[in-house]
């Protein structure tokens, strides 16, 4: 064939030309910019707006950052400052900050508060990073009870004894195993109860008059700023996701009964606005509940979050469920486990797993939520910025505060939601992984 | 033979088996569920029943007919302070549903355009967007309302800039809109010669209205039949009859004949004495609130979009690409129709949080259904009981509503499967 080629052709060549460079065009950051900012008309139009808002953007907020002053009394004296010039009076924040934080937390125990956040991370650490060892998990449980011991102070004996009745449910279960596991059930659910009820009162009276250790109480009205956001979130998030959980499980059940009083509650609760529920916490309690009851407003809100959250969960955990193919479902049974088994070893890691995404968004929803609490008279971070510009020395001023405590709850909720897609890359087994896009 | 149609033999029932037996298990189970809610049930209303009675009071809701007295600032139907409570809730309600209409519209517009843009090829765009979205997703809904009501009314300039020759602000738009601290003021659409109202029951209907309603609706319906027309001619002979001019004269002719006969003219607003009349008033609660919660829930619809698009796998492009379809096409009748399975159940419930955020109206003073009947006329009448069940009823009834028709648009575009 080649020499018939040859003939045919009247010139071939027979070495290879060098290697010419690409042009310009085509490499380096040329080629970068034309293929991702200016590939077409379009493209170039978008490009060419996005950096005209960019540059807006910060002409509009560089000076006011640049200028800004940090160290001064009040807003006017900023002003003297700055003279005419645009710039942000951040004083406030060095003066007011440690209320934003704690609201009024009497001044001498910010460690508390401090001491529960920093434990805080340590109680959540093992529940993030599967790695570390199990034996973390114990202070996990215990640390609500430190928590609560930190935060509210009195007598050390109250959470110890209330931590007790978990101890009281667990030597019941152990002293009526031999007659059958229901019995032992019954026995681990009612003694805790009987001693949370009658006993726990009583006994942590007595211990406190013979050994009274505590700390300085502090009222719940001294809470506020994000501390106060904390309390609430926190607890919300850990209490509301077991309650959802079971929610969800009652709205898939076979029995009509618990189906429907489910259903009702979870359309109920997700129809109505949290704030008509805060409300309901704040002005109605106290037709529901026996005359002369009285209990604490952070107490009553927190029930509130946690039903709200839940009814939000149980939809989420119910789409995680719906989703597991039939046969999960039958293969655990053909294993011969009980329902509660199947739950645990088969349908709920799977399910959950499923869920991430839902409940970490709910989770964000929740926090960012804990906002609302100011229209029940609680101060938590937004409330303290009406409270600051009461004072007469900061009236007028509204965005440097509006940024700092945007900025606080930017971060804590950009973080939940970047851990959130970790885990997700971290669980997922299916044959992508390791796939991209 | 017989014995095998018989089955096993059936134990006799033992009280044991009401615990232990499968069968009987859920039964008791619901028995004792059951007994459990009543008794609780029970215990709360013999409490709500003892309480009222120590406080001397009765439970009925006669206090929505007595006279309100207060005056709202912002009503879309008419209203005085010599009306009744019911009215009051009325007007409060309307005004709830009017700024989550607007909120809802804005959250798609905005939700639409920054989803795409987040999926441009365009670097610093999908960067922008992504920014954006993270930022509104972030910051708690109230602090947003907070801070666009503090623009509206810290950084904004007094109508008294509006005056004089030297004027230090001006009026955007051909001076058709003014931008204030105390609203934005906006053209008002007119009628010289309008159809009068009707009235039924507490009700009154614009007949103006009604009129460019029917007049809409029917453009639509009968460009929808030219349409249809069109496809059956091209069904029938391969080609297919050039419509749009037909279209466009069907679905604009009837409306600017109607609009010229009922004499439609725009109505400026004006600067008189210290602030401006004429126009439409937009409060800076409304304003407020519909941008707040607009774009707020915008930045969640971006991420719906954005989802809805990536989940149409490039294949069912390749795929339309392969039979020849142009890409416009590929995005009408195969992209989207699959994307829109996906955007929709989300953004609907979108919409859903959008009207209960609307409660958030608090913040600002924004007379919504929360601040007539679930303030003012609660802290008027002592009725907080009556005031809240009611109050939290109407929401459950709207939220109902939008998720049943959520339900229904899910059964429409469900995979047909086997």
């Amino acid at each position: 064939m080649s020499d018939l080629h040859a003939h045919s052709v009247a010139y071939v060549r027979d070495t290879m030309l060098p290697e010419a460079t690409p042009p310009v065009r085509e490499i380096g950051g040329f080629k970068w910019l034309r293929e991702n900012l200016f590939s077409n008309w379009w493209n170039t139009a978008l490009t060419l707006v996005s950096i005209y808002v960019i540059w807006w953007l910060v002409v509009q907020i560089t000076p006011w950052f640049a200028n800004s002053i940090w160290r001064a009394d009040s807003l006017s004296e900023c002003r003297a400052i700055l003279d005419g010039a645009t710039g942000a009076c951040f004083a406030v924040i060095t003066e007011r900050w440690p209320q934003l934080l704690f609201g009024f937390y009497p001044r001498s125990l910010y460690w508390r508060p401090t001491l529960a956040a920093v434990l805080l991370l340590v109680a959540i650490t093992p529940l993030l990073m599967p790695d570390l060892p199990r034996k973390l998990l114990w202070f996990t449980a215990a640390y609500p009870f430190i928590a609560f011991f930190l935060l509210w102070g009195g007598t050390i004996w109250v959470p110890v004894v209330t931590m007790a009745g978990f101890g009281v449910g667990y030597l019941a279960y152990l002293a009526t195993r031999s007659l059958g596991p229901l019995a032992a059930a019954i026995a681990a659910i009612v003694a805790p109860l009987i001693w949370w009820l009658f006993l726990a009162g009583p006994v942590s009276g007595a211990l406190g008059s013979v050994m009274p250790w505590g700390l300085q109480p502090v009222r719940s009205d001294r809470f506020g700023g994000f501390t106060l956001s904390m309390v609430i979130g926190v607890t919300g998030i850990s209490l509301s996701l077991p309650l959802g959980i079971l929610l969800a499980l009652g709205r898939r059940s076979d029995m009509p009964v618990v189906k429907m009083s489910c259903v009702i509650f979870i359309e109920f609760i997700r129809g109505v606005p949290l704030i008509a529920l805060l409300f309901t916490a704040s002005l109605l309690l106290n037709y529901f509940l026996p005359p002369g009851t009285s209990f604490d407003l952070i107490l009553r809100v927190v029930i509130m979050v946690t039903l709200f959250a839940a009814a939000y969960l149980a939809e989420v955990v119910r789409g995680g469920l719906a989703a597991l193919p039939r046969g999960q479902y039958e293969a655990a049974d053909s294993l011969g486990l009980t329902y509660w088994q199947a739950q645990r070893l088969v349908i709920m890691p799977q399910a959950l797993k499923i869920s991430i995404p839902g409940i970490v968004n709910t989770f964000i929803g929740l926090f960012k939520d804990t906002t609302l609490v100011v229209f029940i008279g609680l101060l938590d971070p937004l409330g303290l910025t009406n409270a600051i510009r009461a004072d007469t020395a900061w009236n007028g001023i509204y965005w440097e505060l509006f940024v700092f405590v945007g900025a606080l709850f930017f971060v804590f909720c950009f973080s939940i939601s970047r851990y959130s897609m970790y885990l997700e890359k971290r669980l997922s087994r299916d044959h992508r992984q390791g796939m991209t896009r | 033979m017989t014995s095998l149609t018989e089955g096993p033999p059936k134990p006799a029932f033992r009280i044991g088996m009401l615990l232990s037996d499968k069968r009987y298990r859920s039964l008791t189970i619901q028995v004792v569920f059951v007994m459990l809610l009543m008794a609780g049930a029970a215990w709360l209303i013999d409490n709500t029943i003892n309480n009222l009675r120590a406080l001397g009071r009765d439970f009925s809701f006669r206090f929505l007919w007595q006279t309100a007295g207060y005056d709202i600032n912002q009503r879309l139907i008419e209203y005085n302070s010599q009306m009744t409570h019911a009215r009051a809730m009325l007007v409060g309600l309307l005004n709830t549903l009017l700024v989550a209409v607007l909120a809802c519209i804005l959250a798609t517009v905005v939700g639409v355009i920054a989803g795409v843009l987040r999926l441009s090829p365009n670097w610093l765009v999908a960067r922008l967007m992504t920014l954006f979205v993270e930022i509104f997703r972030n910051i708690p809904t109230l602090l947003w309302i907070l801070i666009i009501f503090a623009i509206m009314t810290e950084a904004m300039p007094p109508p008294a800039a509006f005056r004089g020759e030297e004027a230090s602000s001006t009026m955007i738009l051909f001076d058709s809109i003014a931008v204030t601290n105390r609203g934005v003021f906006v053209p008002a659409p007119m009628f010289e010669r309008s159809l009068g109202w009707v009235t039924i029951g507490p009700f009154s209907l614009s007949l103006t209205f009604l009129a460019i309603m029917v007049v809409i609706v029917g453009s639509i319906w009968a460009n929808r039949r030219l349409l249809a027309h069109a496809t059956a001619v091209q069904n029938a002979t391969g080609e297919r009859p050039v419509t749009w001019w037909k279209s466009i004269l069907i679905l604009l002719g009837p409306f600017i004949l109607l609009m010229l006969a009922l004499g439609f003219h725009l109505e400026y607003p004006e600067l008189t004495g210290f602030n401006f009349s004429g126009g439409i008033h937009l409060r800076n609660s409304l304003v407020a609130l519909w941008f707040a919660l607009g774009i707020y829930t915008g930045a969640f619809v971006a991420e719906n979009v954005r989802s809805g698009i990536l989940s149409v796998s490039s294949g069912q492009t390749e795929a339309a690409a392969a039979l020849g379809l142009r890409p416009g096409l590929i995005t009408r009748l195969v992209v989207l129709p699959q994307a829109m399975r996906v955007i929709v159940p989300p953004l609907i419930s979108q919409y859903l949080n959008i009207t209960k955020n609307t409660s958030l109206a608090l913040a600002v003073g924004y007379m919504d259904l929360r601040s007539t009947l679930g303030g003012i006329t609660i802290n008027q009448t002592g009725r907080e009981l009556e005031g809240m069940l009611l109050m939290m009823l109407i929401y459950l009834v709207i939220s109902l509503l939008i998720s049943s028709g959520m339900n229904v648009y899910n059964a429409r575009i469900k995979l047909k499967e086997r």
